[in-house]
């Protein structure tokens, strides 16, 4: 069975690497592959490694704010390549007045502050779609 | 034989209080750590410092290594200075805030710049998106600092400003609007935090390469002990290597090891040590586990007095003094319960009062949800009116000095600083250590072991990994929207239709011819900012001749 492949990515200009890279890691030490863009990638960026990559899922790690802008632009450019079977997570700061909007766009996980890493790696885990090369 | 009689007394209390008291109630089964993993014994005794030498390790506060204290009336002369950072949206929002924070008792300002500013690209461009005015103030030319300092007296009051690779840039603006107000540049007083190895450690805030980053630095050192004598040219961070997951020793080590490659730099630049050291001064964080935050305030004072004389033979005993300032733990702060975080905060300040601080910015409750309210903004400072005026803290010196615990805390701290340094110093210094990714290792390493502690719940985060509670009612919040973006974007389009252009051009020439040689380029950058480039213009001026830094991630 292929391993789960997720891309992390640090979408926008901030630099706050903390939370993207902890993550990464647990999502490797539970089994996954994880390929981690590094900072200051546009959405067309890391779409283009999830396009390349074949990945399973992309989480972006958001804190600045500007999640409102990334989103809606990552979102259709999935759209537009027929990557809609990719699962999209996103952690950080969001406030609740945007959580509602992110689910309407197709953004299945939102992660806050304080999350435990194990519910990433599970909610990961249950929703990626099961893929015809992942046997 | 003292040792003797102290060694019997600890045996006998061991086997006749101890053991049968750990018999009838065995302890927690949690481990004893600090929150930086560090292993804390039952207790301290005269025995764990059998090593420790009065004067050389301690010594009176106000004298060398300053371990107690630079000032030997600690705060009974001057309390610290209570410096709230913020900044948010426009220029004249932000100033509102700076007016608010002054009229309630605030004592010096701390400006927070947005990210576009902080990265030096003005709001137009592409990876500005969504990001202009979030998390600090956006101010693109000297028309917005004249805004954002409208109507305070520069000459009156000290700023502080968070500002890295565009720092020249921004403190050159400043100085345009002091002169404005006819304020002497002689007599200006403030911060910029100009640290830019902690950005390739910690926060990754760059723009140019290590090597021509350093560059700008040792040129604001250069100009300000010509120009601007009581200006602190660079605020050394450990703040931003804690907040990324590092240990309190790494924080320590790694912030004093920038310092010292910052006095190498300036000292191979031709300055001489005592006209520059001065000025540097630093910032840490203070974090949650009290004692090992105030060992970790002491420790730093001593280090950096011995290494400033012996290393770098300072003679001034103003470049042995190291001055700091300090913010509670921004990382410690739980969206769960946020109520919680106003005590977090006042322990924590309390902490950094306990360990001698300079001057302090207290988080705010919201701040793991959003920039902060106003509201919750003077909460934040009257936690430190309350710890000044009401504890009673401030009434004596170094009130922890003798501890057993604090000063073998602090001991360890020096030594394990040390041997940090031995190690960075085999590898070059701390630019090549950087350059090949050492800090980084060790604490990404360290901020992983802490998440899996916390997953493991060896340590317990209240409201987050136990005492959890579902349905809590929500704080209000600070919501940031587009309309700031919208104002930059429309004032800047102005900006370059009203401007003359050509002054605009020859001054970034003249930048960038500088900046191709060896002269100051503050001064350069003075004209710039007088003829109104914006800062995207000036940090692009500089891309052009220097290039763009990229770091290969490390997970």
């Amino acid at each position: 069975m292929r391993k789960i492949r997720v891309i992390i990515a640090k979408p926008g200009l901030d630099g706050h690497d903390r939370g993207a890279k902890v993550i990464a890691r647990a999502l490797r030490d539970a089994g996954m592959e994880v390929i981690y863009t590094g900072l200051r990638q546009t959405p067309e960026q890391v779409v283009s490694a999830a396009l390349q990559e074949d990945a399973d899922a992309i989480g972006l790690s958001i804190l600045s704010g500007a999640h409102m802008h990334i989103c809606p632009r990552l979102m259709e450019l999935l759209h537009d390549k027929g990557m809609d079977d990719v699962l999209v997570l996103v952690g950080g700061i969001i406030p609740d007045i945007d959580i509602p909007k992110l689910r309407e766009m197709g953004v299945k996980g939102i992660f806050l502050p304080g999350t435990p890493m194990q519910e990433i790696i599970d909610f990961i885990a249950a929703n990626v779609r099961p893929r015809m090369e992942r046997v | 034989m003292k040792s003797v009689r102290a060694e019997s007394e600890r045996q006998r209390w061991e086997t006749e209080v101890l053991e049968p008291a750990l018999k009838k109630s065995p302890e927690r089964a949690v481990p004893f750590t600090t929150v930086s993993g560090r292993p804390i014994e039952r207790l301290y005794t005269a025995d764990d410092l059998a090593t420790l030498d009065y004067s050389r390790d301690l010594n009176h506060p106000g004298a060398f290594p300053y371990t107690r204290g630079i000032h030997p009336t600690g705060y009974r002369g001057k309390l610290w200075t209570m410096r709230q950072f913020a900044g948010y949206g426009t220029p004249e929002e932000t100033n509102g805030r700076y007016q608010a924070l002054l009229a309630a008792g605030g004592t010096g300002l701390s400006v927070a710049f947005d990210l576009p500013t902080l990265m030096g690209r003005d709001p137009d461009h592409p990876l500005s998106l969504g990001e202009v005015g979030k998390c600090g103030v956006s101010v693109v030319s000297l028309a917005d600092m004249e805004r954002l300092f409208d109507g305070i007296r520069l000459a009156d009051i000290t700023t502080s400003m968070t500002i890295n690779s565009p720092a020249p840039m921004i403190f050159a603006m400043y100085l345009v609007v002091a002169e404005q107000q006819g304020a002497d540049w002689k007599q200006l007083s403030g911060t910029i935090q100009n640290d830019i190895l902690k950005e390739f450690i910690a926060q990754k805030e760059y723009i140019y390469p290590p090597r021509e980053s350093m560059r700008l630095i040792t040129d604001v050192f250069g100009f300000c002990a010509k120009e601007v004598p009581r200006w602190n040219t660079v605020s050394v961070s450990g703040y931003h290597i804690r907040e990324a997951g590092s240990t309190a020793l790494q924080e320590l080590a790694f912030t004093l090891r920038d310092g010292m490659e910052y006095v190498q730099y300036g000292i191979d630049a031709g300055l001489d040590v005592d006209d520059f050291a001065p000025r540097i001064s630093f910032f840490f964080n203070s974090h949650s586990d009290f004692f090992e935050e105030i060992a970790k305030f002491r420790a730093a004072r001593r280090i950096w007095a011995e290494v400033m004389r012996d290393r770098f033979g300072a003679r001034s005993e103003r470049s042995w003094k190291l001055r700091f300032h300090t913010q509670t733990a921004g990382v410690s702060l739980t969206a769960q319960q946020p109520y919680n975080n106003v005590v977090r905060t006042a322990l924590q300040a309390l902490a950094a009062v306990l360990g001698g601080t300079n001057s302090l910015h207290t988080n705010s409750l919201d701040e793991a949800l959003a920039l902060p309210t106003e509201a919750a903004a003077t909460l934040a400072l009257r936690t430190q009116q309350i710890i000044a005026h009401e504890s009673g803290v401030a009434n004596v010196v170094d009130p922890l000095g003798g501890s057993y615990l604090v000063e073998r805390l602090t001991l360890d701290m020096v030594e394990g600083a040390r041997a940090y340094f031995d190690t960075i110093d085999r590898m070059g210094g701390m630019v090549e250590a950087i350059e090949q990714g050492f800090p980084q290792r060790e604490i990404a390493e360290a901020s992983y072991r802490f998440q899996q502690s916390v997953e493991r719940r060896d340590k317990v985060i209240v409201g987050v990994n136990d005492f959890v509670q579902e349905d809590e009612p929500p704080v209000p919040i600070l919501y940031i929207d587009e309309t700031t973006a919208e104002t930059q974007l429309r004032r800047l389009k102005e900006l370059r239709g009203t401007r003359d252009n050509d002054a605009v051009r020859r001054s970034l020439d003249a930048l960038r011819e500088t900046a191709a040689g060896t002269g100051n380029t503050m001064y350069a950058l003075l004209d710039c900012v007088r003829a109104y480039a914006t800062v995207g213009e000036m940090c692009d001026a500089l891309r052009g001749v220097w290039g763009e830094y990229e770091e290969v991630p490390l997970i």
